[in-house]
């Protein structure tokens, strides 16, 4: 059965996909992998040839062919410009993807990271040609501490669980420094995979704090749990339920009191950026995802950066490099030695260089674009828009907690209950109506979780069209139209895949002989 | 604010929606003792006020491309296509996320199969990974991975491997076990067998290595294997896969490398790429994130994110890793450079190299004192001069030439390499810049 | 030949003194498609309750505990080539090892098969 405007109705059994000659489907192109129409005999570059009268290789040149394809410019282009308009992104689709904070990313951010003066430089050529990068860095680290109210700044992970891994890893130096072997670190059971994750890879063994009806810490729970053997305790806040931990600044004080430390993943700070100083909330070490909070392009998967706050408890055990303020200006300490001679006790290197200077620049244009005032309206109206959708749609669908949220809304799949339509098949019907699904099956604490982040950059009728999808949705599921949900997506450039024959039988490259 | 679209119409709207009277009433599990924090901190600004300030830090700083430029170790300055940037900035790709919902990801999912593929060739291995963050934390990471595979904890590592990597190494693997890192010894067989037992559970050793030596690493391999360890061989000059026989063919276990050089600049240091392949067998020991072939429900080849079960949000406490991000802008650059070059571009792309190298290396030998300490070599290598490297390249850099990076840098407590300067050339070296350093180079140690 | 289960979803068939273990069905339908399992070395020594065999699935990895103590004597090879066993004969052929047990007695502290349709029923 079709509507008026020619597409099919809920209800009807979903045919195939129809078929045309070439395979493509008006803008939308089938397109091979490049090994399939690229050849090894053909470069899309002008490259001279040259000819190496003997070489100085020691005898190990390359001689097998290596099989990798080319092809010329306009191929290329193509190729890509095809596989791109596969994707769904946040310039073209609204992405709630709960914990992920899928904010605009402004181009400004692009034009300034390209910079010659900051793209063209190399990590280790002389320092006094490089004192501008020098005071970005450090007028960066600046902002990050004004914002969290912290002592001193780690800048160089490159990632939110790396910056994890340095937080966990400056407690442990903190405890050896004291003399004092603690093998525990305690989690709430929402948190993210990467808090336990980190926590045994640095020899740690993890255990769970239960919440309490609220969605929250368990305070009793949590005072039961700590002891002469707890190294730390690893929360969120708001936490992964998009609540605030009201009970935070005793929990820090509980911590402290128990010669334990308190390690903040900052995965949420968009919900207080710029109005809540986390410091003053008794945290001892934060990371910040500069790819969620400040806007640093999420490109597909990467890269972040992830940059840590420590109290002035955890300060002196910052890894290398330090960069440090002199007459000059500011200059990189790089090596352990020097390092103590300042005063420091650096707990080693999170990684080669100096940090992810391209994702600096984009952050610190993105700070500077919105001041201490924009920053604040950013956190307002995250959270505004949060508690409009969970508002709006608390009726028709189930929150397993009561609101206010923060920055993001939790629902869970009691609203789906003997409907047979599952949390993923909910999704699957998104991305049909041009939404990129919310994130769903987390947290763990809830079943069949959907947490839907909308952040401040959507506008309210972006919202309201969202809401309205939704809604419906929400009524088709209860009247029981399970086909229709079953289906989804159909119009996606693909549909369901088969993740267990992926996993079964595991193809990760293309070989010659590979169909 | 240019970024924010709700308007005060809007926001009193929603408040009423809420049933809320202020934002305030929002914040309310916020102990009142921390609201109202005052930040020292500027207000908004215009785009040309930002643009301002950042213009003018820019330019406190010498671009590489404005002088004659020599470094290396670790990072290198090739010519990135104009096509790689222009792609990577096409919204689809700039702003999308991890491919979690694969349906509408297969942009994504298939560059990461095309270069886990194209990672897989250039290193000889049989299955490569989505990316890591860079070359530094993928060796770490293989390292952490030996020790899974074997049951050991203890890394034997190359001297000559990059001092960065071996820090790193040793802070992200220092718990999991013992770190032994062989003698400094630039230029010379690399002699560390001794240090390999039955406890090792693998030997890490750099080709080319941090003075850009090239090795034929077979006997190292024997040696590692006969003792039952694995042998991680890391590459942080990726255009040297070009040339130079791969680790592969040499008798690698895992490669972890440094993907920098193609599609990526400078960026003074990050965001860099990270390279990891291994044996087809140590498949589910592997970290990072994987993209695999399958088909979806009208039989049509589609990819997904596979054998996520390793990863922290499916393991936790018992994942391969705590990874999260891979690099992905990263790797679809290094992927889009690598298949304008091809087989055919990336042997010229190499060659050039190598000729530039050689001949900045005969052009400085031939002045009084200049020895070449590495025999064999890409297109880096390392000079003995008669003064101290670190007072010549600063006089260089007077003179507009960024001659090296000196080795006291990365071995401050070697003070015998204190006369070692580490040299790169690559195609981006003209032969102006070539005679620039050597006449350069001549007047200093006059 | 007895039959128990534990509260972790393991089962055991214990002939003499050899326990032949695996998961149940209620267990497997919870992992959704099993794509991997790892299995103990013959001869390895496992104390009851210790982690014992690892079982992969699209969404998710659990670990699989030894009901009971002993030595490792067998571990079904046919179902490391064909994990998806799992799925359609749990209890059965998608047995995951042996063990030559060496306390008989903590069998007591497993469930009856009525015992453990009554504790799936309360989960």
């Amino acid at each position: 059965m079709m509507n008026a405007q020619g597409r099919p109705t809920v209800g009807e059994p979903v045919t195939a996909t129809a078929a045309t000659y070439s395979g493509h489907r008006g803008l939308d192109h089938e397109e091979p992998l490049i090994f399939e129409i690229g050849r090894t005999d053909v470069t899309g570059v002008d490259l001279p040839d040259v000819d190496l009268h003997g070489d100085r290789l020691g005898g190990l040149l390359r001689e097998e062919p290596i099989g990798l394809c080319g092809l010329s410019e306009p191929e290329t282009v193509r190729h890509y410009v095809r596989l791109s308009q596969r994707n769904a992104s946040i310039d073209a689709n609204f992405y709630p993807l709960g914990s992920c904070t899928m904010k605009h990313n402004p181009r400004l951010n692009e034009k300034m990271a390209r910079l010659a003066g900051f793209a063209d430089l190399h990590p280790m050529q002389p320092q006094k040609t490089v004192r501008g990068a020098l005071q970005l860095i450090a007028e960066l680290a600046r902002w990050l501490k004004e914002l969290t109210g912290m002592a001193a700044v780690a800048m160089t992970p490159k990632a939110g669980a790396h910056g994890e891994l340095c937080g966990i890893l400056a407690i442990r130096a903190a405890l050896d420094a004291r003399g004092e072997k603690r093998t525990r670190i305690l989690a709430p059971e929402s948190a993210h995979g990467t808090n336990p994750a980190t926590a045994a890879l640095c020899g740690f063994t993890v255990e769970s704090i239960r919440a309490n009806e609220d969605g929250r810490v368990d305070l009793a729970a949590l005072h039961a749990a700590l002891g002469p053997d707890v190294a730390g305790v690893m929360l969120t806040n708001p936490n992964t339920c998009g609540l605030f931990e009201r009970d935070i600044v005793a929990i820090a004080e509980a911590v402290h009191a128990a010669g334990a430390y308190f390690y903040c993943d900052g995965a949420n700070f968009n919900a207080i950026v710029g109005r809540v100083k986390p410091g003053a909330l008794g945290i001892d070490a934060m990371h910040i995802n500069l790819h969620k909070t400040f806007s640093t392009p999420h490109g597909g998967g990467g890269p972040g950066a992830g940059p840590v706050v420590f109290s002035e408890r955890l300060a002196c055990f910052a890894p290398l490099p330090l960069f440090v303020e002199d007459a000059n200006g500011f200059h990189l300490i790089e090596d352990i030695e020097s390092a103590q001679a300042a005063g420091a006790q650096p707990l080693g290197r999170m990684c080669a260089f100096h940090g992810q200077m391209g994702m600096y620049v984009r952050a610190l244009t993105y700070m500077l674009s919105h001041g201490a005032d924009g920053l604040r309206q950013v956190a307002e109206d995250a959270v505004l828009s949060a508690n409009y959708l969970l508002a709006s749609l608390k009726d028709v669908m189930s929150a397993p907690f009561e609101g206010p949220c923060m920055h993001e809304a939790l629902f869970d799949d009691e609203f789906l209950k003997n409907t047979g339509v599952t949390t993923l098949d909910f999704a699957k019907r998104l991305i049909d109506e041009g939404y990129h699904p919310m994130t769903i099956y987390f947290p763990l604490v809830v079943h069949g979780a959907m947490l839907i982040e909308p952040t401040e950059t959507e506008s309210k009728a972006t919202l309201d069209g969202f809401i309205a999808v939704m809604r419906k949705l929400a009524d088709e599921a209860r009247a029981g139209n399970v086909e229709a949900f079953k289906a989804a997506p159909v119009f996606s450039p693909r549909r369901r895949l088969d993740e267990t024959q992926a996993a079964r039988k595991p193809v990760l490259r293309w070989k010659p002989e590979t169909p | 604010m240019r970024y924010l679209p709700l308007t005060p119409d809007d926001r009193s709207a929603m408040l009423k929606t809420i049933g809320v009277g202020s934002i305030d009433e929002l914040f309310r599990d916020v102990p009142k003792a921390v609201q109202g924090a005052q930040f020292d901190l500027p207000p908004h600004a215009g785009e040309m006020e930002v643009e301002r300030i950042l213009t003018r830090m820019a330019s406190r700083n010498v671009a590489a491309g404005s002088s004659a430029f020599f470094c290396g170790a670790g990072a290198y300055r090739h010519y990135v296509p104009a096509s790689v940037d222009h792609l990577i900035q096409r919204s689809e790709f700039l702003t999308s996320y991890t491919p979690y919902q694969p349906e509408i990801a297969q942009g994504t999912l298939q560059v990461l199969f095309e270069f886990q593929t194209q990672v897989a060739l250039i290193t000889g291995m049989e299955v490569a990974n989505a990316s890591m963050y860079d070359g530094s934390t993928a060796t770490a990471e293989a390292v952490l991975m030996a020790h899974r595979i074997t049951g050991r904890d203890r890394a034997v590592l190359s001297g000559s491997l990059h001092p960065h990597y071996s820090e790193t190494v040793r802070t992200m693997a220092g718990l999991a076990g013992e770190i032994v890192i062989g003698p400094v010894m630039p230029g010379a067989a690399e002699e560390f067998t001794s240090l390999i037992d039955d406890k090792t559970s693998c030997v890490v050793v750099q080709n080319p290595d941090v003075f850009g030596m090239v090795r034929d690493l077979r006997p190292l391999a024997d040696a590692a294997h006969a003792k039952g360890a694995l042998l991680i061989v890391v590459v942080t000059e990726a255009v040297s896969l070009g040339l130079v026989q791969p680790p592969g063919a040499m008798g690698a276990d895992i490669v972890a490398g440094e993907g920098q050089s193609f599609g990526n600049g400078l960026n003074f240091g990050g965001p860099y790429v990270g390279l990891f392949a291994a044996r087809e067998k140590y498949l589910r020991q592997m970290p990072g994130r994987l993209a695999g072939q399958t088909v979806d429900v009208e039989g049509r080849r589609g990819f997904v994110l596979t054998l996520s079960a390793r990863e922290q949000h499916i393991r936790r406490e018992k994942a391969t890793s705590n990874i999260c991000t891979n690099s992905g802008l990263c790797a679809l650059a290094f992927s889009i450079h690598l298949s304008l070059l091809g087989e055919k571009g990336l042997r010229q792309l190499a060659k050039l190299n190598h000729a530039r190298a050689i001949e900045l290396a005969e052009r400085l030998t031939r002045i009084k004192g200049v020895e070449l300490v590495t025999p064999a070599f890409f297109n880096e290598f390392t000079l003995k001069l008669p003064k101290p490297a670190v007072a010549v390249a600063d006089a260089l850099a007077d003179r507009g030439v960024i001659a090296g990076v000196s080795a006291l840098r990365l071995y401050p407590n070697e003070p015998a390499l204190d006369r070692h300067l580490i040299v790169a050339a690559t195609e981006t070296n003209t032969a102006e810049d070539i005679d620039a350093y050597a006449r350069a180079l001549e007047q200093v140690l006059a | 030949m007895e039959e128990r289960f534990s509260k972790s979803h393991e089962w055991v068939h214990l002939d003499g003194d050899v326990a032949t273990v695996g998961i149940t069905k209620y267990a497997a339908d919870q992992l959704g498609d099993v794509v991997f399992v790892e299995l103990p070395q013959a001869g390895k020594t496992l104390k009851e309750g210790a982690e014992a065999a690892v079982v992969e699935s699209v969404k998710a990895a659990s670990e699989i505990y030894a009901p009971l103590s002993g030595e490792v004597s067998e571990s079904n090879a046919a179902l490391s080539s064909d994990p998806a066993k799992v799925n359609v004969d749990p209890e059965g052929e998608a047995w995951f090892f042996k063990l030559k047990v060496s306390d008989r007695s903590a069998l007591q502290n497993l469930m009856t098969r009525d015992q453990y349709t009554e504790y799936v029923k309360g989960l």
